[in-house]
């Protein structure tokens, strides 16, 4: 049985919420950076952005963008039984020093990707700062890690399931 | 002390028979019924019911590594397997170290086997002096000594001349040659069949035409001399051909293969694994269809284990590295059940008699490979279904190198006995 | 993953066109690190891997270290000759002495054919085939076939020829197997002492002239010719060799324009390839070296770990 959480129009209020706070918070729009996190943390960061284009009155192009793979940085990647998993792209095409960077990501859960995700982000220069942006935390994390802008908090030990539209057709969150 | 075998399936190719009856041992020959004086003594009596007795097997090609390789196989060892086989002769190959190309070291092996065989040893002595290749031996001294043919197995005699001298000098003797056939420029470094196969496992090939090309000159010389040339392991449908010919032509040719020769092709090979690495290699469907073919219309006579013992040490290695060779006392016939009798290649009678009548026939072999009155008493029980698998740990050779562990048989040997002597039973 | 997720790489013969597309859908992101001021990743830290050569080599064993220190694993080389080897120690001991040690891959190059096979069958580690013998050389095969992928972006239709010693190239009969899985037609050319009798059984075409062998070809990969076989009397002498099969501008001309030139290298100018052909515009020979690093990093991010399974948690 799947609940939704999240239904489409809910999606876009969370993503508006979440870009009005990000704006807020970096007054120097100069200095903004988004990183999607592979795979659907990159369509959540497309619309994030686009969000905060239209506050900030400005085009898309002019926010650095890049998507990140967390694949070669996992802690688990020994507990595979069956294939490993398939490589997605890590394309950084800015100078990320003196940046500050949002990561964005669909769901927070243990904490875990986020760390990997951080590992990956350093060996690319030295950021200003990172913040973390998710659309779900789920809680239950297994690491010292928050995010700095979350679109909606549901503690569920229950896998969470997020459509985009990119994929799905439909923008969508659902517990399992 | 006497032996009575009641309600056995008698099988003697050599009087053609194949009847249910009782067999008579006395003082370790065959006899018709006991005689008076023995009535009263001490009898022994088996129920043979469901069993088939045969001869005793005759195995005319194996290695025993005595003296000189003892850490691979001993007169002990050997002999103690090859009764589990079922066998009750088996002729022993020169190649060891020293060779047996003196009297003393054939007295030497015949003594040993006397004191610790389960079964009779017969040894072959070499042909040339060394297996040199370069001088015949003194083979009417080994001759005297118990030589039952000359060979320099495991050698070809490269030397067409001495080969010519060694077919016309065994005349005589009514020796029988036994060629190892291989042209060894043309096998240089092969480790195993040339073909597809060694192609894509990147090994070393052996042509086909290293061993024909042999059995051809040495068919040629036997018609030339006269003498009994015998081909030892037959592996391939080229040879089979030329010795078929041979025969036609009235040549005084026979031959032996080896139940691995009709049982496994060269992809057995693929995984590298040093125990289906044998000299002549494991070759292909049309030669195991071809040798079949030879067997079934009389162009093999014999059928022979090659029995080659290797330590594991000596196997475990890469394939290259590893020496060639395989045990077979243990399975042979099962495998001739198997493979032959079983899929309709021969009659039960016609298998036997390549390991019975055929053998010492070829090889003068008195009073052996026959249960007509007056024979020696070696005689072989077959349990026709007696299945089992074949495992390592049974294994009762000293190695353990055969391509054929953990197959599964039906039939097989449940009592051998040596002149009259039960030396193994199940 | 290479046949049913094993944990070694013995040859490219028992992978089929899917493992092969998953190997070079992955090569990508591992030559994506190259361009980072970081070049390494921690995909394999704590892991040890040994190369264990028993033959001379530079690029391989070169090529597989870069690709282990940049997934962040410990690497140790052993070269056989100064190792327990020469005091008489068996492969299977060798190997089991590395495991003991907790080498979790061995890369191993063999003179023989089947080393690798032999010493995967008794240890637990993760054994990667670096060239045995006359067998295979499964890693470059992989980076040849990548190399071709990323310039011509497909297989299909692909003509490409193998020129030199068959009978004797591992090379060859990786790229063989590889480049017939995917699609490309593949051809042979060489002298027919150097070329074996069933080749022809793998699918692919046999030529004896290099001037009929290269027309419209789409890539051309040139071996090695080892100038010992001359003593073997597989051809009469480099002179003769170089008259009938070295690669030159000449020869060139009949293959399609955009051709690839390939060598696995280490090349010997002047006999099997002209230096103008090794320098020309259409020789990718460096640019397999450097594919070479991200495909060995792809095969050991794929290869099952071993002695290791559990679950995997998602989001």
């Amino acid at each position: 049985m799947l609940k939704t959480i999240l239904d489409s129009d809910a999606f876009q209020d969370a993503v508006s919420k979440i870009s009005k706070k990000i704006l807020n918070n970096n007054q120097n729009i100069n200095e903004l950076a988004f990183v999607g996190v592979q795979r659907k943390g990159v369509f959540l960061a497309k619309k994030i952005l686009s969000e905060i284009a239209k506050l900030a009155k400005t085009c898309e192009s002019q926010f650095p963008f890049g998507t990140l793979d967390i694949t070669l940085y996992r802690d688990d990647l020994d507990n595979f039984s069956l294939d490993m998993p398939l490589i997605k792209d890590t394309v950084i095409p800015f100078d990320i020093s003196r940046k500050n960077i949002i990561l964005i990501d669909d769901v927070l859960y243990t904490g875990r990707t986020i760390r990997a995700a951080l590992d990956v982000l350093v060996n690319f220069g030295r950021p200003k700062s990172i913040q973390l942006a998710v659309l779900v935390d789920r809680g239950f994390r297994e690491l010292p890690i928050e995010a700095n802008y979350v679109g909606v908090k549901c503690q569920s030990e229950k896998f969470i399931k997020v459509e985009c539209e990119e994929i799905d057709g439909v923008n969508k969150v659902m517990l399992n | 002390m006497c032996l009575q075998i009641k309600n056995i399936r008698i099988v003697d190719p050599s009087q053609g028979k194949d009847v249910i009856g009782d067999i008579f041992v006395e003082n370790g020959k065959i006899v018709s019924k006991f005689s008076n004086s023995v009535k009263n003594s001490v009898q022994k009596t088996i129920d043979g019911k469901g069993k088939i007795a045969t001869p005793g097997l005759i195995d005319v090609h194996s290695h025993l590594r005595v003296p000189g390789q003892e850490g691979q196989e001993t007169i002990y060892t050997a002999t103690h397997s090859a009764a589990k086989g079922g066998i009750t002769t088996i002729f022993c190959m020169p190649n060891t170290r020293p060779v047996i190309d003196n009297a003393p070291t054939v007295e030497f092996i015949l003594l040993k086997a006397q004191k610790e065989g389960f079964v009779n040893v017969f040894p072959i002595g070499c042909a040339t002096k060394g297996s040199q290749g370069l001088e015949l031996s003194e083979i009417g001294v080994l001759k005297k000594a118990g030589i039952v043919a000359v060979s320099d197995d495991g050698l070809p005699i490269v030397n067409a001349q001495i080969m010519r001298r060694a077919l016309e000098y065994t005349k005589m003797f009514k020796l029988p040659v036994i060629s190892h056939s291989e042209d060894k420029e043309l096998s240089k470094n092969g480790v195993m069949n040339e073909g597809k196969n060694s192609m894509i496992l990147g090994l070393r090939g052996i042509p086909k035409q290293a061993e024909d090309i042999m059995v051809n000159r040495d068919i040629m010389l036997a018609e030339l001399t006269g003498g009994h040339l015998h081909i030892a392991h037959v592996s391939t449908s080229g040879s089979v051909n030329l010795i078929r010919q041979a025969k036609e032509k009235g040549i005084k040719v026979t031959a032996e293969t080896c139940p691995h020769y009709f049982t496994l092709t060269d992809d057995i090979v693929k995984l590298y694994d040093a125990n289906t690495k044998i000299n002549p290699p494991l070759r292909e469907m049309e030669d195991i269809d071809a040798i079949k073919c030879g067997l079934a219309d009389g162009t093999i006579d014999c059928i022979a284990t090659d029995h080659a013992p290797h330590t594991q040490e000596e196997k475990n290695k890469e394939f290259d590295l590893a020496p060639f060779g395989i045990i077979g006392f243990e399975t042979i016939l099962s495998l001739i059940l198997n493979e032959l009798v079983d899929n309709g290649v021969l009659s039960f009678s016609q298998a036997i008699a390549k390991m019975t009548s055929n053998p010492s026939k070829i090889f003068n072999i008195e009073k052996r490979g026959s249960l007509k009155e007056g024979s020696i008493a070696d005689i072989t029980i077959i349990d026709p279904i007696y299945s089992y698998n074949f495992k390592r740990e049974s294994i009762i050779s000293k190695s353990k190198n055969s391509p054929f562990i953990g197959r599964e048989f039906k039939g097989g040997a449940v009592m051998t006995i040596v002149a009259g002597n039960i030396v193994w039973r199940i | 993953m290479f046949s049913n997720r094993g944990k070694d790489l013995l040859g490219l013969e028992n992978l089929d066109k899917k493992d092969l597309q998953v190997i070079l859908d992955s090569v990508e992101p591992f030559k994506s690190l190259f361009t980072r001021s970081v070049k390494k990743a921690p995909t394999l830290i704590g892991k040890t891997v040994v190369t264990l050569f028993y033959e001379p080599s530079t690029r391989t064993r070169t090529s597989f270290e870069i690709a282990a220190k940049r997934l962040s694993a410990d690497v140790v080389n052993i070269a056989v000759s100064t190792s327990s080897v020469v005091k008489g120690e068996s492969l299977i001991d060798t190997g089991k002495t590395l495991e003991a040690m907790k080498a979790d891959y061995i890369i191993i190059r063999h003179y023989l054919s089947g080393a690798p096979d032999m010493l995967a069958r008794n240890l637990n580690a993760s054994v990667i085939n670096a060239g045995d013998g006359f067998h295979e050389h499964p890693t470059q095969g992989l980076l040849d076939l990548y190399t071709v992928y990323e310039k011509k972006k497909k297989f299909e239709g692909l003509k490409v020829l193998l020129v030199g010693d068959i009978l004797h190239s591992r090379v060859a009969k990786s790229n063989i197997w590889a480049l017939t899985k995917m699609g490309a037609e593949v051809s042979v050319v060489g002298p027919p002492t150097l070329i074996p009798r069933n080749i022809e059984e793998l699918g692919v075409k046999v030529f004896y002239n290099l001037d009929e062998a290269i027309k419209k070809v789409d890539v051309v990969n040139i071996l090695r010719i080892q100038l010992e076989r001359q003593q073997e009397n597989l051809f009469p002498s480099v002179h003769e060799y170089v008259e009938l099969y070295q690669l030159t501008n000449e020869k060139l001309m009949r293959a399609k324009s955009d051709v690839l030139i390939m060598h696995p290298g280490p090349m010997n100018r002047g006999i099997e390839i002209s230096s103008d052909v090794a320098d020309s515009q259409n020789a990718v020979i460096n640019e397999q070296v450097t594919n070479g690093i991200a495909v060995r990093m792809a095969v050991l991010y794929l290869l099952k770990k071993s002695g290791n399974s559990g679950n995997v948690s998602s989001n």
